[in-house]
């Protein structure tokens, strides 16, 4: 037990790291439940592409400039690609795929299928144009491992540091994107009451679309991260990623912005205590029992019940 | 102003307005009577384009507006105080101030400002509860919001869909009273309203609605006076 105590620190620190992370994909589930009230299952695939778009990236920065791979330079480079491309596939997976189905009058079951099935279609495309067989980030060239801080007594890589605060930064521009400006308050008014948000003149299509890029930004942002630091991808990547983000979108409240980084966060750490307390094989399990209870228990979320009592008035 | 001719509209296969023909003239407040699914809200839905006619037109300052979006149609001067307020509850009010103003996103925002004074000027209590969540205000305030919201449109046109409902009397009367004073400052109205009494002691025009036709068009005192109009909504035999 005290060998566990010792390694806690350490394992926190990792679950925090992994907790923003999950919190930046959960974004893009719970932004797209609000504007279309439809949970988006293909948002882990476009987790996964922008996991290979940085490293499509990267491979050519290798292959360019041999050592010199400053990490202030590197990093952006490889996440402007991977996120304005994913922003773009977002919105193409809701202009292609959902909106004729939702236009018409579907039942939200439809929109729901679609989404798997467009989850399943990007999987073999990545499949069958990258192959089955990992892809390795050689994420030591940017981030060397001897690069670590002593914060707290807790010895921290520099990749982690960085991770926690790219996260932080993209969460923080995003609140402030929905809080403060025009755009944000259009994609607030629209997850509110659609047909009030049209009578203002709000073009609601344009809103969707726009959210789905945000939303699909930040999950090609989190792909790229999370290649940096597992440093092996592959086409599955996107589906437990997925359901784990979408896990942290119903613990926090789903449809609720701060509860979306709230429930990566916990779900992170959670993850990690039970990786140091009771075996890294169950992680997974305590995960999803995190999501079963939430369902059970609290279905609203968090952060979720202020948001349906605004809703009933 | 505006015109409607031989407007029919469905939802899926239900007719609810089966040819309505109404004018608005600039400056004019005119009064839409009618009981519950007589079409009343249907109509406004349709001028804004909220949901599209089967058949006939909508014609706003010689312009046809059948197959605009409903943003280009607010964009011409034409903005909605709904049934039941539908103010956005999570925002602010200054929020919701704010999305009234979202056609004029170009403007300076001193502009959008010197609107929003004089709607606070109109309504002081939005600016006590300026920073308040609209979703708290209380009924009222919540039909002050809702006006102020359409006003910073800059409409030429205002329509309004029951501003009476829910309120208490003596809140009618001031709303009532708003509504004239916001005529008198040069918006020309259409008014829908169960409320006979109040909707026609201010009104030039009215329109009588039944099961999506028009059934009475004459002015409001000739209305006021009508034995069918007492009977049907003045609760009188």
């Amino acid at each position: 037990m005290a060998d566990l105590i010792s390694i806690l620190p350490q394992q926190l620190v990792f679950g925090l790291a992994l907790g923003t992370v999950y919190g930046l994909i959960a974004l893009g589930y719970t932004m797209v439940y609000g504007v279309l009230q439809m949970i988006n299952f293909a948002h882990g695939e476009v987790f996964m592409i922008g996991a290979y778009i940085g490293w499509s990236v990267f491979a050519v920065l290798i292959d360019w400039s041999v050592g010199g791979l400053h990490p202030l330079w590197v990093l952006p480079v490889l996440l402007a690609p991977a996120m304005l491309l994913c922003g773009g596939l977002g919105m193409t997976l809701e202009r292609l795929a959902y909106r004729p189905l939702y236009m018409r009058g579907a039942t939200r079951l439809g929109p729901l299928i679609s989404a798997v099935g467009a989850s399943i279609f990007l999987q073999n495309f990545v499949m069958l144009t990258q192959g089955a067989r990992m892809k390795v980030y050689m994420t030591n060239l940017v981030f060397p491992r001897t690069w670590r801080f002593n914060i707290f007594g807790v010895n921290v890589s520099a990749l982690v540091i960085v991770i926690v605060v790219v996260s932080l930064l993209l969460m923080w521009g995003l609140v402030a994107l929905i809080q403060r400006t025009s755009l944000g308050r259009a994609i607030r008014a629209v997850s509110e009451d659609r047909e009030m948000a049209t009578a203002v003149g709000i073009d609601a299509n344009r809103v969707v679309g726009l959210t789905f890029f945000l939303g699909s930004a930040l999950a090609g942002a989190a792909g790229v991260l999370v290649g940096l630091y597992y440093t092996q991808i592959d086409f599955v990547m996107g589906y437990s990623a997925g359901l784990k983000a979408f896990t942290a979108a119903v613990l926090g409240g789903i449809g609720n912005i701060k509860g979306a980084m709230l429930g990566g966060l916990l779900l992170g750490v959670i993850e990690s205590l039970a990786s140091t307390f009771i075996n890294p094989a169950f992680k997974d399990v305590v995960a999803f029992a995190v999501l079963i209870l939430t369902l059970v228990f609290k279905p609203e979320g968090i952060l979720g019940e202020k948001l349906a009592d605004w809703k009933k008035i | 102003m505006l015109r409607l001719d031989q407007v029919v509209t469905h939802y899926g296969p239900i007719m609810a307005l089966k040819g309505i023909d109404l004018h608005v003239d600039r400056g004019e407040i005119v009064c839409l009577l009618g009981g519950n699914a007589s079409g009343k809200s249907t109509t406004m839905k349709t001028i804004l384009g909220l949901v599209r006619p089967t058949s006939g037109t909508v014609e706003f300052e010689g312009r046809i507006l059948d197959g605009l979006p409903t943003g280009k149609i607010v964009r011409q001067g034409i903005a909605l105080v709904p049934e039941a307020r539908r103010i956005f509850g999570r925002m602010t009010v200054w929020e919701n101030l704010m999305m009234g103003a979202y056609v004029r996103s170009g403007e300076p925002q001193r502009e959008i400002d010197g609107d929003m004074e004089r709607i606070y000027g109109l309504f002081p209590r939005l600016r006590e509860r300026t920073a308040q969540y609209a979703g708290t205000l209380s009924g009222g305030e919540q039909q002050m919001l809702a006006m102020g919201r359409a006003l910073m449109a800059r409409p030429k046109l205002l329509l309004m869909d029951e501003p009476s409902m829910g309120l208490s009397p003596a809140f009618v009367d001031q709303v009532f009273d708003i509504i004239q004073e916001i005529n008198r400052q040069g918006t020309t109205i259409l008014v829908v309203e169960q409320n006979a009494s109040v909707a026609l002691s201010i009104a030039h025009r009215g329109y009588v609605l039944q099961n999506g036709r028009i059934v009475l068009a004459d002015s409001a005192a000739a209305l006021l006076a009508a034995d069918d109009v007492r009977r049907a909504y003045l609760g009188e035999d």
